[in-house]
């Protein structure tokens, strides 16, 4: 592979596994949204579903968002120590969520089988768990709108303010809309997935209506974030209304979220959960597009902040050797744990 | 740095950002934050082991007791691994949040290790999911062959980090450009500086020591305290088969790593020794308290030439002291000389106690009955903890003020976000709490053993083994 084109690679690479987290991690949260939003008779039943279903593989899906990081700052050093700094604290309260959304869970599942204990680390799980894609959304808003990128320049210098550098980046409304979309895209994933993973059909509906509810949240908060980003990321709403590939994806994103709602609405459940992912991913591709060949805008784009091409190119065959290990054991890890596999 | 302009009408006394107090902080963090990582890490590598142990002596013997005890172990490992994950997590992602300069100027050349890492941990998690949740589902070899891949990619995962930890100490694969930045990268060369074998060895060695000796002083202390099950004495031996080896390797190969320390950071191991001036034939000091201000150390207890002997092989060689190196590029001496005492103490008592085990254990093959014995185990539960800790203090602070020993600065490698003390307290808080959580899940778990074990064999088993689901 010839060097000028390395680094896009690696950045397709990130891109891919930001999007394998999101459609495994990101319900993973969904589902502690779901715990928290419990409600009505089967409200036990619904968070047994829940932790029955991310019980053996979400420390598995985690691992993705590590091989984001890891892929970023071994293939765009400047990029991850920009992002880091400015956006240090968001970053931070990420982490938070990350660790008690985590502890919590194994916490309930393994600890004191009291009521009281079993409450109070539902509670902390299911509140990280609502609170960290917000977070992660806002990060990426925050990027995306090149308010990351604009304030390297003032970090340099040291000449302006905490506020300045370090809060009003992130806290925005357009980063702060795209945090919403996030928690709703994380919701609607889960709903959907959780259809299938429930043993009795009235849990199934009710995951049936939190999803439909979720896909209008979603809807509503993706129009926020189209407003608000009139004025936070002009540049991005351009790339993607100017050009024809970006009104494409806009186009499908659309029509994979009226697919989904539609095979909810008539009980096609496995063809939703094809559809949910789709959407979810086409939203994600659609930032990528719009931002490409940026990582940082304005200010770092992949191939100002690559590596050295020595670097890429080890990377690259870790890169493919792990996929090959990693393919099959995740196969594997699924099918074993998928709602329809026999037990011994 | 930024805040220091808009914060000048502040009264000096309440001002709490300049440099040298966020430098300090976000070393702090980094601290605890690996101290904490480091015990669940070290449990993560040895707890599968030790649980995959059990289970194939079990299965190979048809002994519930020992499968009761696997699933036992299996339990805690789903506790503590998670918490080591997401604290693993917070790691990589402090790398940038406190030294973004040094991930800039490192990253092209440790991202590799930390790469492969990234995919142990996935091997990991995929395989710890298998072996927890799969009991009734994968056959039993199937089963155990999960419990294998999870140890051996947990101790993959020690290997690609500690070469990280090794290069800092020891870089290498590199030229350096006239501005002072890296070039001519050669990743694969930075994965095998001078220090990384001995440290690997090390790090290994500790873990299992560390976990080994813990679990079996865990469940000596239980047998003390009349519990007689035949459970415990699977638990004991299984553990010490682990540990104590481990235990009496590990002086052997410490002092594998003081000869490359001798050789490679001469600095850093005149402050683990106290020793100011250069000398022929220098003097092993043990305790003392090295004195920064006089430049002396007072009140050690010293070995003549054997400082000499067992850094170099030569008790004449010469031991270069603290004192040719200029005062802003030696290390805390009193910390890392203590920390190194306490590491060798420790790790001493530890290894007498484990031969002590194994020759009971080879002259009477019955560990159980000697009590003497039992409370020698019950004492050293702690320390390959602690001297883990004291061991990487040794490293981190004597490597100081370097970040990358003779490169990077650590006060060049802090991020320039001021305030560094709020997230040092919140984490520190957090994993306070989080430890003692912990503390007290374990000790639940332990308290269910002691009193199922004081049932009826078979009643007990049962017990055991439903409440393990
Ligand atoms: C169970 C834990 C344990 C025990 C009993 C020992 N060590 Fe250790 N030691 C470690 C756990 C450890 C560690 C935490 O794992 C370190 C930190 C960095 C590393 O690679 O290993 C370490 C580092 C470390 C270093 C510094 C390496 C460096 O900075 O590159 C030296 C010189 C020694 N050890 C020497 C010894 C000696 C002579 C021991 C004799 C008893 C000993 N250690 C026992
Ligand atoms: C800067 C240093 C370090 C970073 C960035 C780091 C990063 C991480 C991360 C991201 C995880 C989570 C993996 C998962 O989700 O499964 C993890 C877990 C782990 N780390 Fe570290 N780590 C560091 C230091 C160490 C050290 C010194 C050791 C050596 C013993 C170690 C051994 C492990 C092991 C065995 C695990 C598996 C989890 C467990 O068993 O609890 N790490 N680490
Ligand atoms: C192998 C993986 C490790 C890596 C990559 C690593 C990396 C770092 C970095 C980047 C710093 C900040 C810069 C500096 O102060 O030099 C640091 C400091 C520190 N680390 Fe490590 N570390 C590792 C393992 C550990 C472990 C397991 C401990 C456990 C106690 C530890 C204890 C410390 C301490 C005490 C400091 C502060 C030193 C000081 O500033 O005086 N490190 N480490």
């Amino acid at each position: 592979m010839d060097a000028a084109s390395l680094p896009l690679v690696h950045a397709m690479v990130i891109a891919i596994a930001l999007n394998a987290y999101v459609l495994t991690g990101g319900a993973d949260f969904g589902g502690g949204v779901w715990d928290l939003l419990a409600s009505g008779p089967r409200r036990e039943q619904q968070r047994e579903t829940v932790a029955k279903a991310i019980g053996p593989i979400w420390e598995a899906n985690h691992v993705w968002l590590i091989l984001v990081v890891v892929v970023l700052f071994t293939a765009f050093p400047p990029a991850f120590a920009a992002i880091s700094i400015v956006l240090h604290v968001p970053l931070t309260l990420l982490l938070l969520g990350i660790v008690l959304r985590g502890a919590a869970f194994v916490f309930r599942s393994y600890g004191s089988p009291a009521d009281a204990a079993q409450r109070r680390w539902g509670r902390v799980f299911a509140i990280a768990s609502v609170v960290t894609p917000v977070f992660l959304g806002i990060c990426v808003g925050a990027i995306v709108s090149g308010a990351v990128g604009e304030r390297l320049a003032l970090v340099r210098s040291g000449a302006a303010g905490f506020a300045a550098v370090y809060v009003r980046p992130w806290l925005a409304p357009f980063p702060l809309a795209v945090g919403a979309l996030t928690l709703a895209l994380f919701a609607f994933l889960a709903a959907v997935y959780l259809t299938l993973e429930a043993k009795d059909a009235e849990v199934r509906e009710d995951f049936r209506r939190r999803a439909l509810a979720a896909a209008a949240v979603a809807a509503v908060t993706a129009l926020l974030g189209v407003v608000a980003g009139r004025w936070g990321a002009p540049r991005l709403q351009a790339a993607l209304l100017s050009s024809a590939g970006g009104i494409l994806l806009l186009l499908a994103a659309a029509l994979a979220l009226a697919t989904a709602a539609w095979c909810l609405w008539t009980r096609r459940w496995a063809l939703a959960r094809v559809a949910a992912a789709a959407l979810v991913s086409l939203v994600l591709w659609g930032w990528v597009y719009a931002q490409n060949p940026m990582l940082v805008p304005p200010a770092l784009d992949v191939h100002q902040a690559a590596s050295p091409p020595a670097t890429l190119r080890l990377l690259l065959w870790a890169l493919i050797g792990g996929a090959v290990i990693l393919a099959p054991s995740l196969l594997y890890l699924y099918r074993l744990f998928s709602p329809t596999a026999p037990r011994r | 740095m930024l805040a220091r302009r808009t914060t000048t009408s502040v009264p000096r006394a309440v001002r709490t950002t300049t440099p040298v107090d966020d430098l300090l902080a976000a070393r702090t963090q980094m601290a605890v934050s690996l101290g904490f990582h480091i015990v669940f890490a070290e449990i993560g590598i040895a707890l599968p082991l030790m649980m995959v142990v059990a289970e194939w002596r079990g299965r190979r013997s048809n002994d519930p007791e020992l499968l009761a005890l696997a699933r036992r172990w299996a339990r805690g490992t789903a506790i503590l691994f998670a918490v080591g994950a997401v604290s693993g997590t917070v790691l990589s992602f402090e790398l940038g949040l406190l030294w973004p300069r040094f991930m800039e100027f490192a990253g092209p050349l440790i991202g590799l290790p930390f790469s492969l890492e990234g995919f142990a941990f996935f091997t990991e998690a995929i395989f710890l999911g298998v072996y927890l949740y799969g009991w009734d589902r994968v056959s039993p070899r199937m089963h155990i062959a999960a419990g294998v891949v999870v140890a051996l990619s947990g101790a993959a995962s020690a290997v690609f980090v500690v070469m990280v930890n090794a290069w800092m100490n020891g870089p290498v694969g590199y030229e350096l450009a006239a501005d002072g930045t890296l070039i001519g990268v050669d990743p694969i060369a930075a994965m095998g500086s001078p220090t990384a074998f001995a440290q690997i060895v090390h790090q290994l060695l500790a873990a299992y020591a560390a976990t080994g000796l813990a679990v079996a002083g865990i469940h000596a202390l239980l047998m003390l305290r009349g519990a007689k099950a035949a459970f415990h004495r699977h638990a004991l031996s299984t553990a010490l088969l682990i540990g104590a080896p481990a235990a009496v390797l590990l002086p052997v190969s410490g002092d594998l790593n003081a000869r490359v320390v001798a050789r490679t950071q001469p600095v850093k191991l005149a402050a683990m020794e106290g020793q100011w001036e250069t000398e022929r034939g220098a003097p092993l000091r043990i305790g003392g308290w090295p004195d920064e201000s006089t430049e002396t150390t007072r009140w050690a207890l010293e070995i003549p030439n054997a400082l000499s002997l067992l850094a170099f092989h030569d008790p004449q060689a010469t031991v270069r002291g603290l004192k040719e190196f200029p005062r802003d590029e030696r290390p805390p001496v009193a910390i890392v000389h203590f920390a190194f005492q306490v590491m060798v103490g420790l790790g001493t008592i530890a290894a007498l106690v484990s031969l002590w085990a194994g020759w009971v254990a080879w002259r009477r093959r019955d560990l159980t009955g000697n009590r003497r014995l039992l409370q020698a185990l019950a004492l050293v539960t702690p320390f390959g903890f602690i001297a883990t800790e004291a061991g990487w203090v040794v490293t981190e602070v004597g490597r100081q003020p370097w970040v990358v020993q003779g490169l990077l600065r650590t006060s060049d490698a802090v991020t320039p976000m001021p305030g560094l003390v709020v997230p040092m307290l919140l984490f520190t808080v957090l994993y306070i709490g989080l430890g003692a959580v912990v503390v007290v899940l374990i000790a639940a778990m332990v308290r269910e053993t002691r009193d199922a074990t004081r049932m009826a064999g078979t009643a007990e088993h049962r017990a055991v083994s439903a409440s393990a689901q």
